[in-house]
């Protein structure tokens, strides 16, 4: 019998290209971790709910739309980043099942970052910077997904 | 000794739980350095808030807790918070004494027209009627280019004597008055708006929201009822 452990091991070796493009996720999703922990701290720490620390956020981190009940938006950002930094590593490395998370992962960050930059442009009339650098890098990686699809 | 093989199995989760260790340190710092920490005012600070004449105060001089605001009238969240305030002033009544301290940003375009608008009505009697109106009517003159026209039609609404409240807006008492509001904020270290202070204790920002503002007024009032 196979252990579960055995299941859950370098298939193949990953082609160079393939590596560059896994590595290029892992970097962009850190950027993007780097950003969403921010908004995070800011959020938990109250400062989106008050003006001064950030006047362009305010807006937008303060507003409903940036909290699931009582957890900030960007701590479910900065999990999902680092998902995809997670997936991209270990499909870098070998590890191909993973690829199908990466996958799932990276479009179920696309079509939630579509529907906040509508929020932002059509209900809210504000932008954040940070909320559009974090669209930024979803759409990078959601690039680089495409371009790494196999032939 | 360990083969390439094994090694090379290990390092991607050594590299995540890496990545992972970091990122919770970065992000415990970042919340650490941004949370505000809670002010007591001094027994010198509060006594001076008291014998300052021109004090915007509403409610009753003995309520056995004071809410003292320090607000830009131009500023989104003070203007979210003013509503759910004046419903808390009038569940409280007797109990609650809200005082208003001008705070205005210069990142606000219109903040410190404002808060001279708010001081000229209050030289007629009015600041309260003119913070309210200023409040509610936020969304409206913030986008407007020229709100001189505007805040003169305001005064208007509350029945001023225009001429006066025009002249008073740009008078040097007024202007000294909202100095004199951002001097004492900046010595009690205000840096955002709103910023509460209950008994002279500030309320940290997670809790500007009608629940934990009354929790926090409850909180007071059960304090002074059982003092140690």
């Amino acid at each position: 019998m196979r252990s579960k452990r055995a299941t859950f091991a370098p298939a193949a070796v990953a082609s160079r290209s393939q590596i560059v493009i896994y590595s290029l996720l892992g970097l962009i999703s850190l950027a993007g971790l780097a950003d969403a922990t921010y908004l995070t701290a800011q959020s938990l720490s109250g400062e989106t709910m008050v003006c001064g620390g950030s006047p362009d956020c305010f807006k937008v981190l303060g507003s409903p739309y940036a909290h699931l009940g009582r957890i900030p938006l960007a701590l479910v950002g900065a999990i999902a980043y680092f998902s995809v930094f997670s997936f991209a590593i270990l499909a870098a490395f070998g590890y191909a099942k993973v690829r199908r998370f990466l996958l799932i992962t990276v479009w179920s960050m696309f079509a939630v970052t579509l529907w906040l930059l509508y929020t932002q442009a059509f209900i809210l009339h504000a932008f954040c910077r940070y909320c559009l650098f974090s669209a930024a890098m979803v759409f990078l990686l959601a690039g680089l997904i495409v371009a790494s699809r196999p032939p | 000794m360990p083969s390439s093989k094994a090694i090379k199995s290990f390092l991607p989760f050594v590299i995540i739980g890496l990545v992972a260790a970091l990122t919770i340190t970065i992000g415990a710092m970042l919340y650490r350095a941004k949370r505000v920490a809670a002010v007591t005012m001094s027994e010198e600070q509060t006594v001076a808030a008291q014998a300052t004449d021109s004090v915007h105060a509403r409610g009753s001089a003995d309520a056995p807790v004071t809410l003292e605001e320090f607000g830009d009238f131009q500023c989104p969240p003070c203007g979210r918070l003013a509503g759910s305030l004046q419903e808390i002033e009038k569940d409280y009544g007797a109990r609650l004494r809200v005082i208003f301290r001008n705070f205005p940003f210069a990142i606000h375009e219109h903040a410190r027209e404002a808060a001279y608008a708010a001081e000229a009505a209050g030289l007629q009697g009015h600041f309260w009627e003119m913070h309210d109106l200023l409040y509610r009517e936020q969304a409206n003159w913030s986008k407007t280019k020229d709100v001189q026209p505007l805040f003169t039609s305001y005064a208007g609404m509350l029945g001023l004597n225009l001429d006066r409240f025009k002249t008073d807006m740009s008078s040097e008492k007024v202007k000294e008055k909202v100095e004199s509001d951002q001097n004492r904020g900046e010595a009690l270290g205000v840096k955002n708006t709103p910023t509460i202070f209950i008994n002279n204790q500030s309320v940290p920002p997670t809790s500007l929201n009608p629940i934990a503002l009354r929790a926090a007024i409850d909180a007071a009032l059960r304090e002074k009822k059982a003092p140690e």
